[in-house]
């Protein structure tokens, strides 16, 4: 074969896979039955979501007065949640666009159940920001449109503004790339279809025939929203942060936010990714195209963010100190030591510490090690926004006004909802649609897949090996 | 695009680089291929088929431009023309606060209008029905395709040998 083959890496593609087989292995989990696990798993996931819809129903028709929220925090799980949420849904465009530019072949592998992933994370993220304006239906309020009221425009100046442009920004954005990169692989699953579920591809495959000019011209656009999305989703969370770093709260106030609130967002995301491509490669049996390599690769990115993280946790509390402004270190002294001292903890020990333990190829290897460490990673970052959120505003400059902030069963029940939203959406996801993008995985077959990477490796061993005996 | 049926003389190849032969083959013996179908992009095909390069992105960088500009000039017009208020002691025409969203239209303006434009031009739509030649194009064969409406038996004859000659797995005619 002509093609590229490099002997140093690892194959992308176990199994010594034909095109065909690719198509099949990927395609035919749509076409069974459901198998008991996914059925069971949905069940839950649907009691969840029924969850979530009377939680909110409640919410709306009680007012936010059922939450625990009061005149000196007023943001709690709302929030939290929130950017919890936006930060998993960083993942998967980080995966799709920039790992597309940086032009690394193990993408093909994750990149259509990431970029999923982020879509559905993005739609729980918006509920919060909804939700907690208590008036859902005075929402549209939101949006600069020519209104009755002078017009009286939306404060363009607020970073809460930018969010809801960046949001609904970055869902638009990661929609298009994702779908578009659906279309030929739903046309590959309406041309294996027949009667209605050809009727259904059909129309979600747009009508793609697989011309060359096509391709072509798919190819450039990929590149370019690709190119556009790499920008974009380091937005997406500095804006976050500028909820936060704009306002002069102490402990809020601090110019490393947008650098670390990314970071963090990289750090989540890949962590979920990881707990869904865990459960999904294993139900799905697409082992041999989600490889150890794949979930090693992803480690290291979460070794790498987590410890970022952590330099970031490390740089605020120096700072702090170092600032010489007593309300600044007061903030910083009561996140570690003050009533939320346990949040802290959780958040070190599970954002910072325990990542470590991926400085070991072998534990980096590891599924089981690294499906629990995911959920560890999940629980800290979740930790951090709320020791970035309630901790803060707990204590503020007058002692009097002090408070301590704990949920009601309705604001817990909104974070459990949106999981169940979250696992609705993906195992819905799961069953209709590839869940490996199966014209890219076909596209670095002859560079990635195992049996032109090994031959060739062999090859290159004892081609250095001769070199050897002949000098 | 005619709405009149074409008579599609079509070969099906295994594999990307029989494909990339057969189309330098073709060219050689100058037979004009109506179009090449495959299941994922093949990279070297386009110079051969002679396909000029996409310009979708310059309509990116126009929809691009017109996003910075809505968004940029909308605020501008809103906080110094059409209702000024004072933020935080800042200026009217405060123009770092007006960046983030300048941005976020930018991208969200090139990214819906390249994508609109990329369905348009390729005559893609929700629902629509295109006439595929063989539904294993989209899994594992590669297709050269020849539109022998008018041709002469004799020609058909050529553009068969051709296929043999090529090393075409399957040689099939198709009226779409």
């Amino acid at each position: 074969m002509s093609a590229v083959v490099s002997p140093i890496r690892e194959p992308l593609i176990q199994g010594g896979k034909t095109y065909h087989q690719i198509t099949e292995d990927i395609c035919s989990p749509t076409e069974r039955t459901p198998s008991t696990a996914w059925v069971l798993a949905f069940i839950v996931a649907v009691a969840g979501l029924a969850f979530y819809v009377f939680c909110v129903a409640w919410t709306i028709w009680v007012g936010i007065g059922s939450w625990n929220l009061n005149r000196t925090i007023g943001w709690g799980w709302d929030i939290t949640n929130f950017v919890w949420w936006v930060g998993i849904g960083h993942a998967g465009t980080l995966i799709s666009a920039i790992l597309l530019l940086f032009r690394q072949k193990w993408r093909t592998g994750v990149n259509r159940a990431a970029e999923a992933m982020t879509i559905f994370a993005v739609i729980c993220a918006g509920q919060f920001p909804l939700i907690h304006m208590g008036r859902l239906w005075l929402g549209f309020f939101i949006f600069p449109y020519p209104n009755t009221r002078g017009p009286l425009w939306v404060n363009f100046n607020s970073p809460l503004l930018w969010d809801v442009f960046a949001i609904s920004t970055y869902f638009t954005v990661s929609l298009l790339f994702w779908y578009t990169g659906l279309v030929p692989d739903f046309a590959t699953i309406r041309d294996r279809a027949k009667g209605i579920r050809k009727k259904i591809y059909n129309f979600l495959s747009f009508g793609w025939t697989g011309s060359a000019k096509h391709w072509q011209r798919f190819e450039s656009l990929s590149l370019v929203l690709a190119g556009l999305a790499t920008p974009l989703v380091l937005s997406v969370h500095t804006i976050v942060s500028f909820d936060f770093a704009t306002s002069v709260i102490p402990g809020w106030h601090t110019t490393i936010f947008p650098p670390y609130f990314v970071a963090g967002a990289i750090f989540s995301g890949f962590a979920m990714v990881q707990t869904l491509m865990v459960m999904t490669r294993k139900v799905l049996k697409l082992e041999q195209y989600i490889t150890l390599g794949h979930i090693e690769s992803m480690n290291k990115v979460i070794l790498v963010t987590g410890t970022i993280v952590g330099v970031a946790y490390l740089t605020e509390l120096f700072i702090a100190w170092y600032s010489g402004y007593i309300y600044e270190q007061f903030a910083f002294y009561n996140r570690v030591m003050g009533p939320y001292w346990w949040s802290y903890v959780g958040m070190m020990s599970c954002n910072v510490l325990s990542p470590q333990i991926f400085w070991w190829k072998k534990l980096r290897r590891n599924v089981f090690v690294t499906f629990v460490m995911s959920i560890f990673v999940n629980i800290g970052m979740w930790f951090e926004r709320f020791v970035i959120i309630a901790t803060t505003l707990a204590r503020d400059y007058l002692p009097s006004s002090w408070s301590y902030y704990t949920p009601t069963w309705v604001e817990v029940g909104l974070f459990i909802g949106t999981l169940g939203l979250f696992f609705t959406l993906y195992l819905i996801f799961a069953r209709t649609a590839p869940v490996v993008a199966v014209a890219e995985v076909k596209s670095i077959l002859k560079a990635a897949g195992d049996q032109y990477v090994e031959p060739n490796a062999k090859h290159y061993a004892e081609a250095a090996k001769e070199v050897e005996t002949t000098h | 695009m005619s709405q009149e049926n074409k008579d599609v003389l079509y070969g099906l190849y295994d594999d990307e680089q029989d494909l990339l032969k057969a189309v330098d083959q073709a060219n050689a013996s100058h037979l004009d291929i109506m179009d090449v179908f495959t299941p994922f992009p093949v990279h070297g095909l386009d110079p051969k088929l002679g396909l000029a390069e996409s310009r979708l992105h310059i309509a990116g960088f126009i929809y691009g431009a017109i996003g910075t500009l809505t968004a940029f000039l909308f605020m501008t017009w809103v906080f110094t023309r059409d209702w000024p208020i004072i933020f935080g002691g800042k200026p009217y025409w405060s123009v770092p606060a007006f960046i983030p969203i300048t941005f976020e239209v930018t991208v969200l303006m090139a990214s819906v209008g390249m994508v609109v434009t990329f369905y348009t031009i390729c005559g893609m739509a929700p629902g629509l029905v295109s006439p595929t030649l063989d539904d294993r194009i989209t899994d594992d064969k590669f297709c050269i395709a020849f539109d022998v409406t008018n041709a002469e038996e004799a020609d058909k004859d050529k553009i068969k040998g051709f296929f043999t000659a090529s090393g075409a797995s399957e040689v099939n005619m198709k009226t779409i």
